[in-house]
């Protein structure tokens, strides 16, 4: 069945020399009406932002989120041990010294929101994912050095073949390409 | 005024800030210079000349940690009443060193200093091989490091656990915390950089194992956002890590009671030393690094400039903590303290070490103020080692002058390093440059999209 309904090539890819051409290369795609296109670049281009789609969780609110287990986990845990499970009696000083499990406490958070920080983003991300349709064109290694790329997905309503090869083209990009799956 | 910084890359024009990235480059020649120092077919010969001394030293530390775990402490010259010495002195001088890789990451990032993108790939890196050698010392020099395990929290059958009191404990958290959040940090910088490897790969073997660190990095817009928000957020993690890991160090002699080591000025002291040394040793690998590997574009007297800066302002931190000791010990009328900070480590046995490093930490950076010498390469260069040699001592006399005359003169001893001591330290030394010299060779030294995103940057700014 799903043989059947997957397009017959992946997208269409378009290659330029600068950012800014990619960028308005990008909004002319979204206002055409694509949804299912993505830019890439070899450094973090700004307002790609706004333009490109993107889905999933918001990554600052998951990593609040890991940061505040960390904190409950790390002086918990330490409550636990030195009050419940394995209390020590130095010197007849209180079991629950709380201002001594602040250490422990920060760094267990830190270390809990930096993981999802990191995890999270990766995860998010997709990654790690050694094959993808991209790769198939040979002048796309060009993407992680000095070009610019724009690819519309041929799932993608709107797209068609003729159609959207004349609407790339019509950006004037370097080269338009066929990226087979 | 852009314009005139970006048109002159000579130094010797004093009257103008040199550029933070030397003109007529492009997206293509940063990546090209950068990856031309890992892409090489054969391996220089100075590279593998300096990669068999640093193994040889790498040798004798391992060779030094067989002979200390099967045989014990004792090869070392601690004693009673000096329980620690070159152990935790140069603990305390690596986590030290450490500290700048993370600052020039992260913090210089929150502070959105443009000067930290050269530098910070191999700060980072720096701080790694320094915190791997600084964590040697706490699981060796436990006596019986075969159960180091102990120190973490785990259930066991003698249903006992960590005492969570005591600021060593707190120390294992905030080095692992450190380690772990320093790599991950540095991973992710390179993921990035790992895909411009793998895609300038030509044999199999270096597109294979590039591609597999690279994760399938294709510089997707939609991951470039998400990327962006996860290194930001990592810097800001960072930044409190940073200060409070050397914070929990100092914390190891703060919390004790020993004169000289009882003081509150020691968290803010440790930290400003901890990043004036990191910087002195970002500055003693940057210096050779630029100039053999023809650099000097990306890592230019501005970086110099302002390293130099930042260590000199660091310095009047410390020399200000080291005013304060003294003066709060006469001011408090302790005897002890002021047997301590006064008659003792101005006068006492281990003096000279004490005026070696009032000469190394306080007055020779003073020179710092000269822009002279600030913009001078030879001149920087000689400043860090004295620096980072001042920093060691200052945690000699910390450490030592305390230990060996504490409250009763019947308790006072006299220490001395063994060979074996020195031949530790040395050996963590070779390590660390073994593990320098195979990042340089395997990896980017410098951040290569972030300098394209400089480019970028700096040439908007003129349209």
């Amino acid at each position: 069945m799903k043989e059947k309904q997957r397009p017959p090539i992946y997208g269409l890819m378009a290659e330029f020399h600068t950012p800014e051409e990619l960028v308005a290369a990008a909004q002319s795609t979204r206002d055409a009406g694509y949804s299912q296109f993505d830019a890439y670049s070899p450094f973090p281009v700004e307002p790609l932002d706004d333009i490109v789609p993107s889905r999933g969780p918001y990554l600052p609110v998951l990593v609040l989120i890991g940061g505040i287990v960390g904190a409950i986990v790390g002086f918990g845990f330490q409550y636990f041990v030195s009050v419940i499970y394995y209390p020590m009696n130095v010197g007849g000083r209180p079991f629950y010294s709380w201002p001594s499990f602040i250490p422990v406490t920060f760094e267990v958070t830190v270390l809990f929101s930096a993981l999802t920080a990191v995890f999270g983003m990766l995860g998010l991300n997709g990654l790690p994912l050694p094959y993808h349709p991209v790769f198939n064109v040979k002048r796309f290694a060009l993407a992680s050095n000095d070009r610019f790329f724009i690819c519309i997905e041929a799932r993608d309503p709107k797209f068609d073949m003729d159609a959207t090869r004349g609407f790339l083209e019509g950006m004037k990009p370097e080269v338009v390409t066929e990226v087979q799956h | 005024m852009l314009k005139r910084i970006l048109k002159s890359p000579d130094a010797k024009d004093m009257s103008v800030n040199p550029p933070v990235l030397a003109p007529g480059h492009t997206y293509s020649s940063i990546t090209e210079k950068i990856s031309s120092v890992v892409a090489r077919n054969r391996s220089s010969k100075g590279w593998l000349v300096g990669l068999t001394l640093a193994f040889m030293l790498t040798i004798v530390m391992l060779y030094t940690i067989g002979y200390l775990v099967t045989t014990g402490i004792g090869i070392w010259g601690n004693n009673v009443p000096v329980g620690w010495a070159f152990d935790i002195i140069n603990f305390v001088w690596w986590i030290g060193i450490g500290h700048a890789g993370t600052l020039i990451s992260a913090i210089l990032l929150l502070l959105r200093q443009e000067w930290r993108t050269s530098i910070n790939r191999f700060a980072e890196a720096m701080t790694l091989f320094a915190v791997a050698c600084a964590g040697l010392y706490p699981l060796l020099h436990t006596g019986r490091p075969w159960l180091d395990y102990w120190l973490f929290p785990y259930p066991n059958t003698m249903g006992v656990q960590p005492q969570f009191r005591s600021p060593l404990l707190w120390d294992v958290f905030a080095v692992s915390t450190y380690a772990t959040v320093s790599f991950l940090f540095w991973f992710v910088g390179l993921i990035p950089d790992l895909a411009t490897l793998r895609d300038r790969s030509k044999g199999r073997v270096g597109r294979t194992l590039y591609g597999l660190l690279a994760l399938g990095w294709r510089g997707s817009a939609q991951h470039w956002r998400r990327y962006k928000i996860a290194y930001l957020l990592l810097a800001g993690i960072s930044t409190p890590l940073v200060l409070s890991v050397h914070t929990i160090v100092s914390f190891d002699f703060a919390v004790s009671v020993l004169p000289g080591w009882h003081t509150t000025i020691f968290p803010p002291y440790f930290v400003a030393g901890a990043i004036y040394s990191g910087f002195a040793m970002v500055l003693t690998l940057s210096i050779p690094l630029r100039a053999i590997y023809g650099l000097k574009d990306f890592i230019t007297m501005r970086h110099l400039n302002n390293m130099a800066k930042v260590m000199l302002a660091m310095g009047l931190v410390v020399g200000y903590g080291y005013a304060m000791e003294v003066f709060m010990a006469w001011y408090s009328g302790n005897e002890y303290e002021g047997f301590m900070m006064i008659a003792n480590r101005m006068t006492g046995p281990y003096a000279v070490s004490y005026w070696m490093l009032i000469a190394c930490n306080v007055v020779i950076p003073q020179l710092l103020w000269f822009r002279r010498v600030r913009t001078s390469v030879v001149m920087l260069f000689v400043m860090s080692i004295i620096i980072n040699i001042g920093m060691w001592l200052e945690r000699f006399v910390i450490i030592v002058i305390s230990l060996h005359r504490d409250f009763i003169p019947a308790a006072w001893g006299m220490y001395s390093p063994t060979v074996w001591d020195w031949a530790m330290y040395l050996g963590t030394i070779g390590f660390f440059f073994f593990l320098l010299l195979l990042f340089i060779r395997f990896l980017p030294v410098i951040n290569i999209f972030e300098m394209r995103e400089l480019l970028h940057e700096k040439s908007h700014g003129d349209h």
